[in-house]
């Protein structure tokens, strides 16, 4: 069983991040919301609807956009495509052209969707394929990897996009990402699974603060003191510069302290790295199953 | 949704699709008719050593039936049940499933709307056969419409038996021997190797029974004059049961595979 005990509600409009290791359950997750997979026992509903039952009324509400998705005929230019959805999901010729026009100007499409989605590189079909999977304007979008294999200037576009229909439409987003700069500039709730059990749901900064075990306080001026390894794990050293690792509750005192004790033109406290808060929840949740 | 609408505009791309490949169309269709000219080649030269003719069918019966088969394939080609294998294997199937149409429509849409291309590449190979035996066929107004009936039934059919076929992939996708027989029945049972009442009696009854006469034989019959009116509606309806029938059991059993759907991959 690929998932098993996860139990979780969404909110209308809110983009939630999907997180947890390879293998943990995300896909197979997405693919049950979506009514791809059977479930052999639990209920899940979407939208009113039992996913696995597939009615049409639901399907329409719905889409999934895979990071690999080929729906989009390969032989033949994505307006071809677009015109079969809709067709499909029944788009009022109005809300089609409307859409159509507003994906391809906000995804700058131009003249991509002219061409053979053969011709096409990874990225630009990337593009086009989410195009036509909001052509019918999905209530409910499960994006699982969307921006996998893509560069950076690439990932942020499809960010940009999916934020500003999330903005206009109201749709509810479940996202699954490898990239944690997805789920920064999108959710601001994260679901963590692993194994197919839910480990964590809540805020993005909550999950930081649970798990994080230490921030780090970077210090620069030219009189800081000999004995600066005093205050913190020192991780790195420069004349000029030193970085310490502190604990969270240790943090504010440490601060004071070397602002009164030192010569120091500039403090900054950070958090980890998100990777490395993940890396740790991930952990975590391993040790616990 | 309109599926009517649905289906115009799948066909349609099916139509561009096939547009977009017509050298590769045109060079599988000539493959295709290879089969009906030798076919006819080896069943004229054993009728003119028989004395013009092979059990009741003469040399211009031989000729337009073979004629007409080269219509009827190029019009009841179908999704080849192999493609489910790499589909289900390769989760290609995910794209059809999220859709709200069946993934059944999408394929016979896809498939009819090829068929106008194909009709129009097959038609002056017809027309070349006809010219080079020159057969004695009169056809009747009344044979003309059911024929044009019987090959949309026909590859309903078709598509329906090989849809099933295809679906067995759910549970085992080591099915090609099973395909594999699939195709040699139809060889034997359909009228495609020999028209069948040139084959032993108990065959024929057979044929009867199953549905590869009536997507093939039957259609070609019904336009070459070799069945009255009433037997041309008996087919017809025929091809009704079948395509009923065959409605009913993919209901049953595409119910039944796709919970065994695991969507990998896609």
């Amino acid at each position: 069983m690929a998932v098993e005990g996860a139990t979780f509600d969404l909110r209308q409009g809110e983009i939630v991040g999907f997180l947890g290791p390879n293998g943990a359950g995300k896909t197979t997750t997405l693919k049950m919301l979506s009514g791809l997979l059977f479930p052999d026992s639990g209920v899940g509903e979407v939208l009113g609807h039992v996913p696995h039952k597939r009615e049409p009324a639901f399907l329409k509400r719905i889409a999934l956009v895979t990071g690999n998705r080929n729906a989009l005929a390969w032989d033949l230019p994505a307006l071809d495509s677009f015109l079969l959805l809709k067709a499909l999901y029944d788009i009022p010729a109005a809300d089609f052209t409307r859409r159509r026009d507003q994906y391809i100007d906000l995804l700058e499409l131009g003249e991509l969707v002219t061409k053979p989605v053969r011709n096409l590189s990874l990225g630009e079909r990337m593009k086009v394929e989410l195009a036509g999977a909001l052509l019918h304007a999905p209530e409910v979008l499960f994006l699982d990897e969307p921006t996998l294999g893509l560069d950076v200037t690439m990932q942020k576009r499809l960010r940009e996009f999916i934020r500003e229909y999330n903005r206009e439409y109201g749709s509810t987003v479940l996202l699954t990402s490898h990239y944690m700069a997805d789920v920064v500039a999108l959710s601001e709730r994260v679901i963590v699974i692993h194994r197919g059990k839910l480990h964590y749901d809540g805020g993005l900064a909550g999950l930081t603060t649970r798990f994080t075990t230490f921030k780090t306080i970077t210090v620069v001026g030219d009189g800081l003191p000999p004995d600066i390894d005093a205050w913190g794990e020192v991780v790195e050293r420069f004349p000029d510069r030193v970085t310490l690792r502190v604990a969270p509750d240790q943090v504010g005192r440490v601060a004071a302290g070397l602002l009164a004790t030192a010569t120091i033109d500039d403090l900054t406290i950070e958090d980890p790295p998100i990777e490395d808060v993940i890396e740790r929840v991930f952990a975590e949740a391993g040790e616990e199953t | 949704m309109s599926l009517l609408r649905y289906y115009v505009a799948e066909a349609r791309n099916g139509l561009l699709h096939e547009f977009q490949y017509r050298v590769t169309a045109f060079i599988g269709l000539i493959g295709f008719l290879i089969e009906p000219v030798v076919y006819l080649a080896v069943w004229r030269s054993v009728a003119i050593a028989q004395g013009g003719a092979v059990g009741d069918y003469g040399l211009s019966d031989l000729t337009g039936y073979y004629i007409a088969w080269s219509l009827v394939r190029a019009m009841n080609l179908a999704l080849n049940p192999y493609a489910w294998e790499w589909r289900i294997r390769g989760g290609r199937l995910n794209e059809f499933l999220i859709r709200p149409v069946h993934p059944f429509h999408r394929d016979f849409a896809f498939f009819a709307g090829q068929k106008p291309i194909w009709i129009v590449m097959a038609l002056p190979l017809a027309a070349i056969m006809w010219l080079t035996f020159r057969p004695d066929l009169s056809f009747s107004p009344f044979g003309l419409l059911a024929f044009s009936i019987a090959i949309w039934f026909a590859f309903t059919m078709r598509h329906m038996v090989l849809f099933l076929l295809g679906s067995v992939n759910f549970w085992t996708t080591r099915t090609s021997a099973l395909f594999e027989l699939n195709v040699a029945l139809e060889l034997m049972l359909s009228g495609r190797l020999v028209p069948m009442s040139l084959m032993p009696e108990w065959v024929q009854r057979v044929s009867n029974f199953l549905p590869f006469r009536w997507t093939f034989q039957f259609p070609i019959e019904a336009v070459i004059g070799r069945l009255d009116n009433t037997q041309i509606l008996f087919g017809l309806g025929v091809q009704v049961a079948w395509i009923l029938g065959l409605t009913l059991l993919i209901r049953l059993v595409w119910g039944r595979a796709i919970k065994r759907y695991t969507a990998v991959g896609g």
